[in-house]
């Protein structure tokens, strides 16, 4: 086969849709399962194919470009560069084991969960694989359906609050967008990213531009202030739901600010880029303190979630090599070490149903494979050196520092404060004695519970120790990137 | 004096309606009531088959070109798609009567014959380029919607409904008239190509424009001449409302379309601004109406008149792609609407004196008792808020970007910020289907007959591919 011309990315985007179609082939909830984790599976290994035959030229690999509309030039285009290559197997290796996570978990409408979990997968790979800005629009969109369903119908407490929130926030956020992309196009006559990133938009239309995107994306990273729909929906989520949050749907925040808002309108964003960095200073420093006095452990987890994001989009602001990079992968490592953690609170639910830290302690003696693989989890997300989050965090903070020192030492202390309130939730969960009477007979993990987990804890050590096999990728379209807009700024 | 030329071939579709309407009461004679149970429901086959036959009919009349009846009537590209969209709405709604008709009402041929003749009207009206046949079809379909509207003798809420209906439409017909009258006080012509042809400017034609806007505004239920709507709409045989909600506002705003492309003498900025502030005020009102709404069909009826708001962009615009956006939406609006009316009138409990109306919490716990009645009600709700990758939202896709194109930005901004306004309302029947506790009646049996069950599927499947699919034909149809 040759893989040149073979739609590859068609390929990665539409297998979730036609495994979720393939459920209904099925009765029994076993076969249900087997077969999303199949689907799942394969998607990752196609996935994985795009590795072999990179070229990293910082260009937009794999395009595939099909007419569509009529009257309106929108198209089916798709493509992958550095920006969006370790996002998409981010997404599609958090699907199978968000799949395993949620085998035994999920008991009631087996199909319809894990029908929505692959259309989810399919909406979010669409959003990192479109070239084209109504496609990109369409999947951004679309993400919220499944979402809204998977934490309405499968969350806690108050699900239907959280759900309805998460959509009509994010909804409100993106419905200004729509009208920027048409003005983009009666303008330059044109939906496609790489001709509108060459167009020159003129400055009003950029500053108009940039603060309805990023409206929409600062609601979906969240930067403070606009961040309050997190907390509801995560804490409420079911733990796959929660996952795919954390790990993904943050991301096409990130990410829609570094494909879109950076290159389309590049004046405008060296208007806004120190207040970016502002927020993205308050969201770490928030953030923090604000885990800080958790009771329950999952809103610790979620409120952590806002202040890794700060430290992502400091990368962003800082707008040079260091900083993009990091950004970059700071995000996949975010999606990894968070996703993790959801993973293991998530397990830690399922046995007792509860997650408020009081009701913990002592666990080491009780699980010492789940405190042990805990253990290894809060290091990662802490930023240990060796493993994934020191890297992302350290070359975010040099890119930082270098455009100014304040930024740096401010996203410093968020380093030691994510230390203290990860521990915080390490001294709960796992020392002191194991004094409650309703604990003293938990089951440490089992089998499948450590085949979810093992990937990423590999990961973790795979990007801490060879970081360079990750940057290698990133750092070719993050340079074509600064090319474009680096001279606009001023860096 | 030589004869008129008379080209019957242009307008077969909209005679075979009419010989259907009339069968359909001799099929009364016929046949009478008493007879046989396989005959009860031969007055609704046979609309059916002659809703089918004109929609064939259109479908292979290939392009349309050229006038008749003395240049009374056209057949255009517009009217073809007219004639497509209110015959698909008429079809949809006709499955809905054929099982909702016998609950309360022994009279089908009469039924049948008026809701045939408003599909004429509605189909005739598409054609009108002269003045006066503009008139004689609103009014054919009007006073055939104002009797339907009352069809339930037994309920109160309908001779209500019908009453004010019919009051205040007489009242807008006569506004129409007025502005009619004017037109030709001004021009002398009642052709509407004679009127453009006259170019005649002034205060005559400023004035008679506007009366044009108020009466057919009244049909469209645009903001503030609405007041009728939610009561005409809730009181309504719910099949109705579904078929009028879309059929009466596609030939409206056809007609609306025609005439102020005629008065182009009148200054675009004069009524593309009033037209304007008129869409502004509807999707805005009528959304905010439906927030407060506690029963799902008056819910539903403000939306309709949000979504009167919306389609206005498409003319405000002005432009043939905006009038190509308008008759997209109209069909998205048909299965997405229609759609939802389908299952608002499932979830009714129609008697002989009353119909037990559907609250905004009927349709609690729908997931648990019918989990692919609720899936489809969701896809109308979420296409109805115009979320991708549903009808809906291609629909809204077009008319927006029209109203961009024309330079009007700013009623594009309050569009997109209404849709997020009415996703409010549309997700509390959703929240109330998949995740709420089943409502008080949820252990009574929900009947699903086959015909009703027929229309849910065929809307369910419009929703969700007509704008995946249809978007890559669809272009071009007004021009």
């Amino acid at each position: 086969m040759d893989l040149t011309t073979f739609p590859l990315l068609s390929l990665i985007l539409w297998l979730p849709v036609l495994g979720a179609l393939a459920l209904f082939l099925f009765a029994d909830a076993r076969s249900i399962r087997v077969t999303a984790l199949v689907v799942t599976l394969l998607d990752f290994a196609a996935s994985l194919l795009l590795l072999p035959r990179w070229t990293p030229d910082g260009s937009m690999h794999y395009q595939e470009v099909l007419a569509w509309a009529a009257g309106l030039d929108f198209r089916y285009h798709l493509g992958v560069d550095g920006i969006s290559l370790w996002l998409v197997l981010l997404t599609t290796l958090l699907g199978p084991i968000v799949v395993l996570f949620s085998w035994r978990n999920v008991t009631e409408n087996v199909r319809s969960f894990f029908f929505l979990l692959l259309i989810q997968q399919a909406g979010m790979l669409g959003v990192f694989l479109s070239l084209d800005l109504i496609l990109f629009f369409i999947f951004w969109e679309f993400t919220l359906i499944p979402m809204y369903f998977l934490i309405g119908q499968w969350g806690s407490g108050r699900r239907v609050y959280a759900a309805t929130k998460f959509f009509l926030y994010t909804m409100a956020g993106s419905a200004l967008m729509l009208v920027v992309i048409l003005l983009l196009y009666f303008q330059t006559g044109s939906f496609n990213w790489l001709t509108l990133k060459e167009a020159g938009l003129d400055r009003t239309l950029q500053f108009w531009g940039f603060l309805t995107f990023a409206l929409a994306f600062a609601i979906k990273v969240p930067m403070f202030p606009f961040h309050t729909w997190l907390p509801d929906a995560h804490v409420e989520a079911p733990t796959a739901g929660s996952v795919i949050l954390a790990g993904v749907l943050l991301k096409m925040g990130v990410y829609g600010f570094l494909r879109f808002c950076l290159p389309l309108f590049p004046q405008a964003t060296a208007i806004f880029l120190p207040w970016i960095a502002g927020l993205a200073i308050v969201g770490i420093l928030y953030g923090s303190l604000t885990a800080l006095v958790q009771k329950d452990v999952k809103s610790l987890v979620a409120y952590s979630s806002i202040a890794h994001l700060g430290f992502v989009m400091l990368g962003v602001a800082s707008m040079n090599e260091q900083g993009l990079s990091g950004a970059v992968l700071q995000s996949v490592n975010h999606g990894l070490s968070t996703g993790a953690l959801f993973l293991m609170v998530g397990m830690i639910y399922d046995r007792r149903h509860t997650r408020l830290l009081a009701e913990f302690g002592g666990l080491w003696r009780q699980m010492p494979v789940y405190s042990a693989l805990f253990m290894v989890v809060v290091m990662a997300s802490v930023g240990l050196p060796g493993l994934n989050g020191f890297v992302g965090e350290f070359t975010i903070l040099l890119g930082a520092f270098r455009v100014n020192p304040l930024w740096a030492a401010l996203g410093t202390l968020g380093v030691i404060l994510a230390a203290w309130y990860l521990l915080a939730a390490v001294r709960g969960l796992l020392h002191g004695p194991l004094d409650n009477p309703a604990n003293q007979h938990l089951a440490d993990l089992d089998r499948r519970e450590v085949l979810v987990l093992a990937p990423l804890v590999l990961l973790f050590f795979l990007i801490g120790l060879f970081p360079a096999l990750f940057f290698d990728k990133i750092t070719p379209a993050v340079e074509l990137l600064l090319r474009d807009v680096g001279p606009v700024i001023g860096r | 004096m030589s004869l008129p030329t008379l080209d019957f071939s242009l307008i077969l579709p909209e005679l075979v309606v009419l010989i259907t309407a009339l069968l359909v009461l001799i099929a009364d004679l016929l046949w009478p009531r008493a007879a046989s149970r396989g005959r009860e429901q031969a007055p609704a086959v046979l609309a059916l088959a002659g809703l089918i036959l004109a929609g064939l009919l259109t479908l292979l009349a290939g392009e349309w070109s050229g006038a008749t009846l003395q240049g009374m009537l056209v057949a255009d590209a517009l009217a073809r798609y007219l004639n497509l969209v209110v015959l698909l709405a008429a079809a949809l709604g006709l499955l809905l009567s054929w099982s909702y008709l016998p609950h309360f009402s022994t009279q089908r041929s009469e039924y049948y014959a008026l809701y045939l003749l408003a599909v004429a009207g509605m189909l005739f009206l598409g054609k009108s380029i002269e003045l006066i046949t503009l008139f004689v079809s609103l009014e054919i379909l009007s006073i055939a919607l104002y009797v339907l509207t009352g069809f339930h003798r037994g309920q109160l809420a309908g001779g209500e409904a019908a009453l004010k209906y019919f009051l205040l439409g007489a009242f807008s017909s006569g506004f129409l008239l007025y502005g009619a009258a004017l037109f030709y006080a001004a021009t002398g012509a009642t052709r509407l190509a004679d009127i453009a042809a006259q170019n005649a400017g002034g205060f005559y034609m400023l004035a008679g424009l506007a009366l044009f806007l108020v009466g057919l505004g009244f049909k469209l239920a645009v903001a503030p001449f609405h007041m009728w709507a939610p009561d005409a709409y809730q009181g309504a045989p719910t099949p109705v409302t579904a078929f009028m909600s879309v059929g009466t506002k596609a030939a409206a705003l056809v007609a609306l379309f025609r005439v102020v492309q005629a008065a182009g003498s009148v200054p675009v900025g004069v009524w593309a601004t009033a037209l304007a502030f008129l869409s502004l005020l509807t999707m805005t009102l009528g959304n905010l109406a439906a927030l407060r709404q506690s029963s799902l069909k008056r819910m539903l009826a403000y939306s309709s008149i949000a979504h009167a708001g919306y389609l206005l962009v498409g003319v405000v615009a002005g432009t043939a792609a905006g009038f190509d956006a308008v008759l997209f939406y109209l069909f998205a609006y048909a299965f997405m609407n229609i759609g939802a009316f389908a299952i608002a009138s499932l979830l009714e409990r129609p008697g002989f004196y009353a119909v037990q109306d559907a609250g905004i919490h009927a349709a609690d716990g729908l997931f648990g008792r019918r989990p692919w009645l609720a899936v489809a009600m969701a896809m109308f709700m979420l296409s109805l808020a115009g979320i991708p990758p549903l009808a809906g939202f291609f629909g809204k896709l077009y008319l927006f970007a029209a109203a961009v194109e024309s330079g009007w930005a700013w009623l594009a901004v309050a569009g997109v910020l209404n849709s997020v306004i009415s996703a409010y309302y549309y997700l509390r029947v959703v929240v109330g289907m998949f995740m709420a506790e089943p409502s008080a009646s949820a252990h009574l049996r929900l009947p699903l007959p086959a015909s009703a069950t027929l229309a849910v599927a065929l809307t369910a499947l419009g929703t969700l591919l007509f704008g995946l699919l249809a978007t890559p034909w669809f272009q071009g149809i007004s021009r």
